[in-house]
This record gives structure tokens, sequence and C-alpha cells, in this order.
């Protein structure tokens, strides 16, 4: 029991990274700018960096699990069945590629889908200001594995922070037309920024154990991190509004559907193709 | 090239970009790329240009302000230089355990 709620953490995780990385991914070839399509692009490789970390120990975890005996394929309530169970070893790409939405554990904001320009910023800055200082507290995490990874990515996080904090001000400070994309993109995802700070049960287990990351404690700083950039930028906080929840237990929007689709086919097409 | 002038990502300046690939060495210049200021050319460099690890240290200069000689004195400015060896410091016997000459 122990063993899943670690593995559902750290696919949280993962999940998070993969999907955010993907959504930025998709703007390659698209930037409106070559400096900017690199920036973004990079930006895009790291968040799966950090996702390929999180999935090869999830991995291990899970095959761990297996060969202690008492795992069977429903140990983990995810749609890896299709290799788990029988002593199969799973990977960090079945488990990137053969899991279904369902069984994804990622926030909603990060599956939202680009939008413009603006929206794309937005997303990234409400994400990297609530990563910054989440793998600021993960590195001391009880779960060394975790920690590490923590250390790694909190330095990438740090740039993409920076790089989204200076663009949200561009343009939320920008010209008329600049400010005007930053509200509506304000609009359309200021209800997906509440669940980064509503714990799942994964999230109370193991933050009571000192794994897991606190996440109330890092909400103020979220709130302070935003409040400064949009000072600058000129932009008003909505005022509290309903939050749309769900996403840390499986439960999401329509886009994600549509980007695994995209994502995974190669793989669910030609099982195990390699190129 | 007159083209570029009437697109409208030339309204972002073009910038020099220098790399310091490690202490000790000087700042060489590895190219160009478009901002619209100092510090958004440094982020740009950033990704464009020590993705690779290439560097330790960026300057960045926006093109307007380099000054360049003119390729139609070249015959004047350079080739003056074709036929003065003794500029060089050939003529020295080096002792042997002396390297990186």
């Amino acid at each position: 029991m122990e063993q899943k709620t670690l593995i559902d953490y750290t696919l949280h995780l993962a999940d998070n990274a993969l999907v955010l990385g993907h959504r930025n991914s998709e703007w390659t070839g698209h930037g409106p700018i070559l400096e900017q399509d690199i920036a973004l692009s990079n930006i895009a490789l790291d968040l799966i960096g950090q996702a390929r970390n999180f999935y090869q120990y999830a991995a291990r975890l899970r095959n761990e699990g297996v060969s202690l005996g008492g795992a069977r394929g429903g140990r983990m309530s995810e749609g890896v069945a299709a290799t788990g169970g029988g002593g199969v070893e799973v990977t960090e790409d079945t488990l990137a590629y053969l899991r279904d939405s369902w069984d994804y554990r990622n926030c909603l904001l990060v599956e939202q889908i680009n939008g413009d320009w603006a929206k794309t910023i937005l997303r990234l800055f409400f994400f990297s200001a609530y990563q910054y200082s989440f793998y600021q507290r993960l590195q001391q995490s009880r779960d060394r594995e975790l920690a590490a990874i923590a250390e790694k990515s909190y330095k990438e996080v740090t740039y993409h922070l920076r790089w989204s904090s200076e663009w949200v001000i561009r343009l939320g400070d920008g010209t008329e037309e600049s400010h005007r994309r930053m509200e509506e993109a304000l609009d359309q995802l200021w209800k997906f920024s509440g669940e980064l700070f509503v714990p799942a049960d994964y999230e109370k287990v193991l933050a009571e154990k000192g794994i897991a990351v606190d996440l109330t404690a890092i909400r103020s700083q979220w709130e302070e991190r935003v409040d400064a950039v949009f000072r600058q930028a000129g932009l008003t906080k909505p005022a509290a509004a309903w939050e749309q929840t769900g996403g840390k237990q499986g439960r999401h929007t329509e886009h994600l559907g549509y980007l695994l689709a995209e994502m995974q086919f190669l793989q669910r097409a030609y099982p195990g193709c390699e190129w | 090239m007159e083209n570029q002038n009437t697109e409208s990502r030339s309204s972002w300046p073009l910038w020099e970009i220098f790399i310091r690939s490690k202490q000790g060495l000087d700042h060489k210049h590895v190219g160009s790329l478009h901002a619209v200021d100092a510090a958004m050319a440094i982020e740009n460099a950033r990704d464009v240009y020590t993705r690779r690890m290439e560097g330790i240290s960026i300057w960045v200069v926006e093109s307007k302000y380099v000054h360049a000689s003119n390729p139609d004195e070249a015959a004047s400015f350079y080739d003056p230089a074709n036929d003065k060896v003794y500029r060089h410091p050939t003529f020295y016997q080096l002792p042997d355990e002396l390297t990186h000459m």
C-alpha cells in the first residue's frame, strides 16, 4: 500500500512534467520568432527530462514491488496492466505511452491547450512559479531519489520562471492587444490554478511522512510571486473563483485525451517500435 | 536581403553575441540574433548559443553599434602587411621546455 502511494505520487510528478513538456513542444517550429521557438523548445526538453527521471523511478519502484512477490497487476491501478501482473517489467516508456487519460495524474492546468502565445506563457508562468517553490521543498524529501531529481530540476525551473515572468510582464505591460490577450488567458486559466494546492490523498499521506511536499506551505509563496509579477505587468488577479479539480485523481478535461492520442499513437499502433 | 526590412520581425533589432567558453579565455563572437532589448538578447543568447555547454559568460552588443572596416579598402588596409615577415616573432631560438608558443 505504501509503495503504491509512492508510485502514484511519483507518477503525478512525472505526468505534470510530461504533459506540459508535450504542450510546449507543440510550439516547436511554430514559435512567433526563431529565438523564442528555441527557448520554448529548450524548456519543453527540460520538462520531458524531468518526466523521464520520475518515470524511471516509478518503473523501478513498480518492478521492485513485483519482484518482492505480493504485487499483481492490480497493485498499481494504472493501465500498464497490459505489461504488468505477469512479472513483465515496466519501463519509463510503458508508463508514458501505455497509460490512458484516466491513469494520468497531472494537474488540469498543464493539459490546457496552447491557445495563443499569451496563454502558453501564462500557463508556463503559473506552473513554473509552483514548481519553483515545490522543487525547493522536495529537495528536503526523506525519499532520497525524489530529493535528487528535485535538486537537478530546481535549476531548470529557476530559468523557466525567470523567462516566463519576463514575458508575462512584457505582454501585460505591452500594447493594448498584448494586454487584452493576457487578460483573456487569465480568464481561461485562473480556474485551474487552485488545483495545484489541493492535495490528493497520496500527497496527504506522503506529506505526513516527510516525503511529499506540503502544498499549503508553498501556496503563499506562489501567491506572492504571482502578485509581484502581475503588479509589474499591470494585471489584476481575479477574485477567488470556483476552482476546477480532479486531474490528480485521473478526472481530466477533454483536452488530455487528444494530447495522448497524438503522443501515444506510434507506440499504440506499432508496439515496441524503436527508431 | 532587402525584403528583410519590410518583414515585421525586423522591428526587433539585431544583436551580436559573444560567448566566453571558460574562465581565462576571451569572449568570442558566435553569431547574432533578434531581441527587443538587452535583457532579452542575453536570454535568447543563452537559449540559442549555450544549450550544449558552450559558455559561462555572455556579452551582447546591438549590431548597429558595431562599426566595420570597409571591404573596398582591403587593399590599402591589409596588403601592405604581406611582405613584413620580420613582424612575426619567428626568428628566435626557443628552448625545448617552452611549449604553447
